[in-house]
């Protein structure tokens, strides 16, 4: 018996060993230093720091609330903890008879509870309101959510390209609009620090606004379940100091050729801004969460020593991985499905541009 | 039992009880007695129970440490649905009704059985089929989209959401069917001189729990009914890709799941109700406030769907008047916690287990109302939706309050069903470990999520950890002590003392059937007498042998004098 036990702990251990060993070759592939993020360490103990014009006011209601409901909930459990010592049974003791009913009583337990939640919930409506009334000259940024990552797009002018970006990028001090929607099912953008939320749906825009108050980095999630890579599709929002947002926004509208010509680079040069361009677009358009480049399993084939191999497709066609095929495989994906993998991935058709396709193809070269 | 000097408890037991009556699993099978249908539904409810915990120590297993530990991401998403779908859809929904009600409520009533006995047996049966196609589809192709089905997720997944969606509407008809038999048990079968201000107030709430089931659970029929129509024949009603809209499944889902929280709690008050105060010995504080604030609480539940919606889209006028007509459901629940506790006063208060239980289910029920109440402030709940702090917030209400008062009813009837005494010391330790337990897993959650941990996450920032590994320890310890109290109700069917006719000194009319009762309840010719309800100053605890009996009845036959005041 006590044989049959410790050969079944030890069976636990050496699986729990392996498991950990696998989990560790299986760990994301992008790491990320938590620890820079400007809300890593919580404001408080209940909270994230607060870093928008409209969080002090959640702040404090939940701190209304939170005192209301510790004294509540300790009134409650003294009486109760009282009443059970006190009128605990034991020998000699007996229930004594009391009213059974005081509509006095009743009543103030009825009217005092009630006066509380009216003012709850005014303050929590006024909140809200201002939750939910951008200033009119607050500047428009588009969000994009689908399986499993994020897209901001701030938009051009006459003379000014549209930039498309995977991390949302913000002045500090200056009121911003999201306008959000979804490509395929229901996502919900989420800062904590900012203490905003909103569902993202397909076909239907919905909103959110801010200001925010500190520069630094702030995480942003996905908080409705969307499927396999839910826990992945998260992203960071940047909040500039001033004038560092349109800096940022200029950096953003050069291309590796407009850099080359404006520093005088090397070829060698302008190839390796072209091959960061890819790595950078792998890591932070949601790539990464389903291709790896280093051989390992994922949902997605990996895209490690992938150029010019054969490959069957779930149609039972075949081909090889050149150029158009990758190009297809982006933009749309579902038209040849490699054989084994589920015909999961979304399309990127108008969120890279052609030289951002480029790009990857390249890189793809030399993986 | 071989105490042939005082057999008051056995004198009119001529008849066998409903457990020998027939024996032999055949005629299990085909009863149309409602203890035995009871029985059968406590079994496979317990059995759900610990299947739908497994899942859930599961997920607190790979949760325990961020990154993967033991599954994948798709097979973590497939164990929470489980959970969630076995919890609500066979444990906790059928919980109280299916099994305590359908075993108590006739013998409250005095009455012989419900009133449409082969509906009954046919609504076990509908759970039985719900529960294997509910279970075979979630288990065979792994569905994975939470308990809740939202769109255009569920119409769009690979996994076989539709027959999971068959099972949930099957199950929806079982439920159907027991509330309609109560309602009319309720009406038609009460005892001459029962009026309804003179019912037990655990009737009250499994009436008002009886409307919701009838009223609400269609509405989930026709929602499911709608989404299995898109996915199996592509007719566009929630998916925006065909034309629907996905704003409108959650608006039809919670427009009946949100009542059927009320399916889930309203019972647990009521029965709540009353082991307060028969264990306290005191008539139950405010009769008539707590069987209305149930009747208060049926109705608001249909009005406030609204407020899992807050950040969905809805337009925000909606908002405002759902978060409004929330802040209402919160003084219903404040009027019978504080009814409760003042029914305590100056009692004589026994700690036997199903009072622990509900001792404890005052406090967590009081931790998920007051939790509540960030919920329902508009801008607050902004923060704290899809997050832990909801988790945890509804944890508290249907584990923490009506699992609790699940518990503390099975224990307290158990002696009538089975016939014996379980272990009173191992059911205490239970239920004292197994709500500590509950609070290390779940108060910690709170933390975590209004610090921002989004809720279904397979993987998290390492600023969570030390939370998440308070809580799977909770849950371990938790889940031990649960399934050692459930050892200790089973075990005592052979090993226990036998039980006396009225083992906790209670008024209600059950306590005056033989232990366990005969097939038809009450033996021909012992007609239950009504004696003032709550009133406990008659009553006389004798020995544990024989329980509490009226010392007016031992006047009559004249042998008070041998009956001992105090036990």
């Amino acid at each position: 018996m006590k044989n049959i036990i410790l050969n079944g702990v030890q069976a636990l251990q050496t699986a729990v060993a392996e498991k950990a060993t696998e989990a560790a070759a299986a760990a994301p592939m992008v790491m990320e230093d938590l620890t820079t993020y400007s809300d890593y360490e919580p404001g408080n103990y209940w909270l994230p720091p607060a870093v928008n014009v409209t969080a002090a006011d959640v702040d404090w209601l939940f701190f209304v609330i939170l005192g209301l409901s510790v004294f509540c909930f300790v009134a409650i459990t003294a009486v109760v903890v009282l009443f059970t010592w006190k009128y605990r049974h034991r020998k000699g003791h007996k229930s004594v008879p009391s009213s059974s009913h005081n509509d006095a009583m009743e009543v103030t337990w009825t009217v005092i509870p009630s006066i509380i939640c009216v003012f709850l919930f005014v303050w929590g409506w006024q909140g809200f309101l201002d939750l939910n009334t951008p200033p009119k000259h607050a500047m428009e940024i588009g969000v994009v959510g689908q399986k499993w990552n994020w897209s901001f797009n701030y938009p051009g002018s006459a003379t000014e390209d549209a930039v498309t970006s995977a991390e949302l990028h913000v002045p500090v001090g200056k009121p911003v609009r999201l306008m959000m929607r979804s490509d395929d099912v229901l996502h919900s953008f989420y800062i904590p620090a900012f203490r905003i939320k909103n569902d993202v749906i397909p076909m239907r825009y919905t909103k959110l606004w801010f200001e925010a108050t500190e520069p630094g980095t702030y995480r942003v999630y996905c908080a409705e379940y969307c499927g396999q890579a839910h826990s992945d599709m998260k992203t960071k929002v940047v909040v500039h100091e001033t004038g560092g947002y349109e800096k940022w926004l200029k950096e953003q509208r050069k291309s590796c050729a407009d850099k080359a010509k404006e520093l005088a680079w090397s070829d060698e040069q302008l190839n390796e801004c072209r091959m960061n361009t890819a790595t950078n677009i792998y890591k932070v358009r949601g790539c990464a969460n389903c291709h790896s480049i280093d051989g390992a399993a994922g949902t997605g084939p990996t895209f490690k020593g992938m150029w010019d191999q054969a490959r069957e497709f779930a149609d039972g066609s075949a081909g090889k991985v050149d150029a158009n095929y990758i190009r297809e495989s982006i933009v749309n994906p579902m038209a040849k499905v490699r054989a084994g993998f589920n015909p999961v991935m979304p399309t990127y058709q108008g969120k890279l541009t052609d030289e951002q396709i480029d790009s990857i193809i390249n890189w793809m070269k030399t993986l | 039992m071989s105490n042939p000097a005082t057999t008051h408890t056995e004198q009119h037991q001529t008849e066998p009880s409903y457990l020998k009556v027939k024996s032999g699993i055949g005629n299990w099978l085909v009863t149309l007695d409602h203890k035995r249908i009871g029985f059968m539904y406590l079994v496979a409810i317990i059995l759900a129970f610990l299947l739908g915990g497994s899942f859930a120590l599961l997920v607190r297993l790979e949760l325990f440490a961020p990154g993967q530990q033991f599954f994948s991401p798709d097979q973590y998403n497939q164990l929470f649905t489980l959970h969630g779908a076995v919890m609500v859809f066979l444990v906790i929904i059928p919980g109280i009704p299916g099994a305590l009600g359908n075993f108590a409520l006739p013998i409250m009533l005095g009455a012989p059985d419900v009133a449409f006995p082969r509906l009954n047996l046919s609504s076990f049966y509908l759970w039985c089929a719900g529960a294997a196609l509910l279970l075979t589809s979630l288990i065979t192709s792994a569905v994975d989209t939470g308990w809740t089905f939202y769109t255009p997720y569920s119409t769009t997944t690979a996994t076989a959401v539709a027959p999971a969606v068959a099972g949930a509407f099957v199950l929806g008809f079982s439920s159907i069917f027991t509330g309609l038999n109560f309602v009319v048990t309720i009406h038609k079968f009460k005892p001459k001189g029962m009026t309804w201000f003179k019912m037990p107030l655990s009737l009250w709430g499994i009436y008002a729990t009886a409307v919701i089931q009838v009223l609400a659970t269609p509405v989930l029929g026709i929602t499911l009914m709608l989404l299995f129509v898109e996915r199996m024949m592509g007719i566009g009603i929630f998916d925006p890709a065909l034309g629907g809209d996905p704003v409108l499944f959650q608006h039809f889902f919670w427009f009946y799941s949100h009542p059927a929280v009320y399916i889930m709690i309203l019972p647990a008050m009521a029965v709540m109700s009353e082991l307060i105060t028969v264990f306290a010995k005191k008539p139950i504080f405010g009769y008539s406030f707590i069987a209305y604030s149930s009747v208060a609480l049926a109705m608001f539940s249909f009005l406030v769907w609204g407020h899992h919606m807050f950040v969905s889209g809805q337009s925000k006028l909606a908002s405002m008047v759902f978060s409004a007509l929330t802040f209402s459901v919160a003084i219903p629940s404040a009027i019978k916690v504080f009814n409760w506790i003042a029914t305590l006063y100056k009692g004589d208060i026994y700690l036997k287990t199903p009072m622990l239980y509900a001792l404890g289910f005052i406090l967590l029920f009081s931790i998920g109302g007051l939790t509540g109440i960030f919920l329902g402030s508009l801008n607050v709940d902004v923060h704290l939706h899809d997050t832990y702090f909801v988790v945890a917030h509804f944890h508290y209400v249907m584990m923490g309050s009506a699992l609790i008062a699940f518990l503390g009813a099975l224990h307290y009837w158990w002696p009538k069903i089975s016939g014996r005494m379980y272990n009173e010391r191992v059911g205490q330790i239970c239920a004292v470990v197994a709500m500590l337990a509950f609070n290390l897993t779940f108060l910690p959650q709170f933390v975590m999520g209004s610090r921002g941990m989004t809720r279904r996450y397979y993987d998290y920032d390492p600023q969570f950890e030390i939370f998440h590994k308070l809580s799977s320890i909770g849950a371990f310890i938790m889940g031990i002590a649960l399934f050692i109290s459930f050892i200790n109700l089973f075990v005592s069917m052979k090993r226990g003392k036998i039980a006396p006719r009225n083992p906790w000194g209670a008024t209600t009319l059950e306590w005056q059937a033989p232990t366990p009762p005969s097939l038809y309840n009450f033996p021909a010719g012992e007609n239950p007498k009504l004696y003032p309800l709550y009133d406990y100053t008659d009553l006389v605890h004798v020995s544990e042998e024989e329980g509490w009996v009226r010392r007016s009845e031992m006047n009559k036959k004249g042998v008070i004098g041998s009956l001992g005041e105090e036990a």
